[in-house]
């Protein structure tokens, strides 16, 4: 069913529609980070957004700023969304329960009179856990967040990471970036994203960035794997809630790189593995058996489909990572600026060209292989290498 | 009579003031016009009988120059969007800059000139026209190229290229060099590929013609690898010399490494696949 016969009978943004279970969609994505930490107004990413925006069709956009709170780093920040005074009373009381509740606020919102529906309550909770879930707070968030967007009516959470926050919504992104005041957030790493659902509902929680934790995605293409996916996330304790494909992603990677601890070229090689074929003609002896093992161990996680995917993660510096499918059927192009200091990632070159002559030439990471950039980490891959390059790999037990 | 007649006419063209048309791409906010405004102003120029349209600040409009007959001559300052030159049936672009994706889709005839890199899906389904490209391509370009008699779409990139080049291929010339760098500075590129693997599957028609040596792996079903004779050489001349000349890249350093030839090794790579009983 197309998104679009949701328009204006929505008046429940924060509930998820009953009875659909469709997947899929083709939509805009931008990233910025500054390798210095410099924070940055959300203008630029705005911007970047907008410029694509024959990429969307108006039923959802979303914003994810790492970097946000750095005077209450070590809280998890839980940013949600409800239908009613009630669902943000029910949440305030299983929160109180559940966590050392240490301040909450209204996020800000600003009226936009195209939105279209009354929109949500949107709340902010900064949350410690509880003594118990000692050495273990990171899963323990999680199986809230999970019973949160599961199991209480009228509320979802956006977000639920330390020092970051997701703004997202139903309506175009500039809409969205003027709801939130965007423009007003200081971040050194942004991602934005605009919509364009094909066949999967136009809603709240339906708009990316899709976030667990420290990890948002931001994702165009469709993920036509999504069953297997889902059912290997599941084994794992992880709850698909949102109507759509995309929030997969974010579960395959949270387990991949925070609770497997998987260096990030190994997780997205099993996100998107090359070819058998191409494996087996690879001259680096090391990476060949490395990627047979992966194929072979990670063989649920592949995403069949096409995608273009851009990540950001704060396990330790923010760090941005963006890759396409191992066929390349979703565009992205990546590019620094003139100092070197900002990575972009992109849809379209058109959403890096228009920040300025400051942008050098861009260039098209390859299918399947990621552009990794992080606070303090510098430009560590352009997606254009080997599969390993550069890297000594040892099998602990051959 | 009809050819005199042209002949005239281009004379008398040719003696006049070229007729210059300026567009903004850019609203009075500053903000990108919408591709649908944009590309009326553009039509509305052609058919006021300019003979050069100059976009400048384009960022990311769409299908440019969409179906345009005639032989005005688009210049386009920024970086259009996708589907550039789509179901174009005449004029030249020449784009200082880069373009994105799906340049010249299902082009007519015509020409494009790229400045910079063209992404993925350039050329895709082109049945006439060429487009030449300065820098980088991506994947899945000159997929479904067709010819027929005198119409025969030609693709030239002169730096490298990524997967899938020339798949389903059924007529025309795919061309990459793999060069590094611009003009008299353009080097022979080392390390990077010239091409990606999937190269041609399925080609039915046409010819690829790749600046160096390309695995076997690479090639996809139905493609087979040829030497060059002196027909080749003929066809490529005139094709390089027109690459050479819009980027200034001088005609010896492309002639200084071998070319490899990709054909279809027959023109009906699936005769046998689905039904071939029946035929």
């Amino acid at each position: 069913m197309n998104g679009l016969s949701y328009r204006g009978t929505w008046d429940k943004p924060a509930t998820p529609p009953g009875r659909l279970e469709r997947i899929g969609e083709a939509c805009g994505i931008a990233a910025l980070v500054n390798l210095d930490g410099r924070p940055e107004s959300g203008a630029r990413i705005g911007k970047m957004i907008r410029t694509m925006v024959d990429r969307e069709n108006g039923l959802g956009a979303g914003y994810a700023a790492y970097g946000l709170f750095p005077e209450r780093a070590d809280l998890y920040c839980l940013q949600m969304l409800f239908d009613d005074r009630g669902a943000l009373e029910r949440a305030r009381e299983f929160l109180g329960k559940k966590f050392r509740l240490d301040a909450d606020e209204e996020i800000a919102t600003y009226p936009v009179a195209t939105l279209l529906g009354k929109p949500p309550i949107c709340w902010r909770f900064f949350v410690a856990p509880p003594k118990e879930a000692e050495g273990q707070e990171d899963d323990y968030v999680m199986a809230q967040v999970f019973r949160l967007n599961a199991e209480l009516a009228g509320a979802f959470v956006m977000s639920s990471g330390k020092d970051m926050a997701v703004f997202k919504g139903n309506g175009w992104s500039h809409e969205i970036f003027d709801f939130y005041g965007i423009g007003d957030y200081e971040a050194p790493l942004w991602l934005a994203h605009s919509r364009f659902p094909t066949n999967s509902p136009g809603w709240w929680g339906g708009a990316h960035p899709f976030n667990i934790l420290g990890l948002s995605i931001i994702h165009n293409g469709e993920i036509t794997s999504y069953g297997t996916n889902r059912r290997f996330v599941e084994m794992w304790g992880y709850r698909c809630t949102l109507l759509t494909d995309s929030e997969v992603i974010a579960y395959s990677l949270d387990l991949l790189l925070r609770q497997q601890r998987l260096p990030e070229l190994v997780a997205c090689a099993a996100l998107a593995p090359p070819y058998h074929f191409l494996i087996d003609e690879m001259e680096n002896g090391g990476a060949r058996e490395l990627l047979r093992e992966i194929r072979v161990n990670y063989r649920p996680a592949m995403l069949n489909g096409p995608f273009s995917v851009a990540v950001a993660t704060n396990y330790e510096a923010p760090t941005l990572l963006g890759m396409t499918d191992r066929k390349k059927l979703r565009p992205l192009v990546a590019a620094t600026s003139a100092d070197g200091n900002t990575v972009f990632l992109s849809s379209e070159e058109c959403a890096i060209a228009i920040l300025g002559e400051d942008a050098t030439e861009a260039w098209a990471p390859h299918a399947g292989k990621p552009v990794i950039a992080g606070v303090g980490r510098g430009l560590v891959r352009r997606g254009t290498e080997d599969y390993f390059e550069g890297l000594e790999i040892e099998f602990a037990n051959p | 009579m009809v050819e005199v007649k042209e002949k005239v006419e281009a004379e008398v063209r040719a003696e006049a003031e070229p007729y210059v048309v300026e567009i903004s791409a850019l609203d009075e906010r500053g903000e990108p016009k919408p591709y649908k405004a944009l590309n009326e102003e553009v039509h509305r120029a052609a058919a006021a009988g300019c003979d050069v349209i100059r976009l400048r600040d384009v960022h990311g409009q769409r299908f440019l120059a969409a179906g345009m007959e005639g032989r005005v001559r688009l210049e386009v300052y920024g970086t259009p969007g996708n589907d550039l030159g789509i179901f174009m049936d005449g004029p030249t672009i020449e784009v200082f800059g880069s373009a994105q994706d799906q340049t010249g889709n299902t082009m007519n005839n015509g020409k494009i000139v790229v400045h910079g890199n063209a992404w993925d899906v350039t050329a895709f389904a082109a049945r006439g026209g060429k487009i030449f490209v300065r820098g980088d391509g991506g994947y899945r370009i000159g997929i479904h190229m067709k010819e027929f008699r005198r119409h025969r779409p030609v693709v030239v990139y002169g730096g490298c290229v990524r997967e899938f080049f020339g798949e389903y291929m059924a007529g025309g010339l795919l061309v990459a060099l793999g060069l590094d760098g611009r003009g008299n500075a353009a080097t022979h590129n080392a390390g990077r590929e010239v091409v990606g693997p999937g190269l041609a599957t399925g080609i039915h028609g046409g010819v690829i013609y790749l600046r160096g040596d390309v695995p076997d792996h690479y090639l996809g079903v139905g493609a087979v690898k040829r030497g060059l004779d002196e027909r080749d050489r003929k066809t490529l001349e005139p094709v390089l010399r027109e690459f050479g000349e819009y980027f200034d890249v001088p005609l010896e350093l492309i002639w200084e490494k071998p070319f490899t030839k990709v054909v279809p090794a027959s023109s009906r790579p699936y005769g046998a696949y689905y039904c071939g009983k029946l035929i």
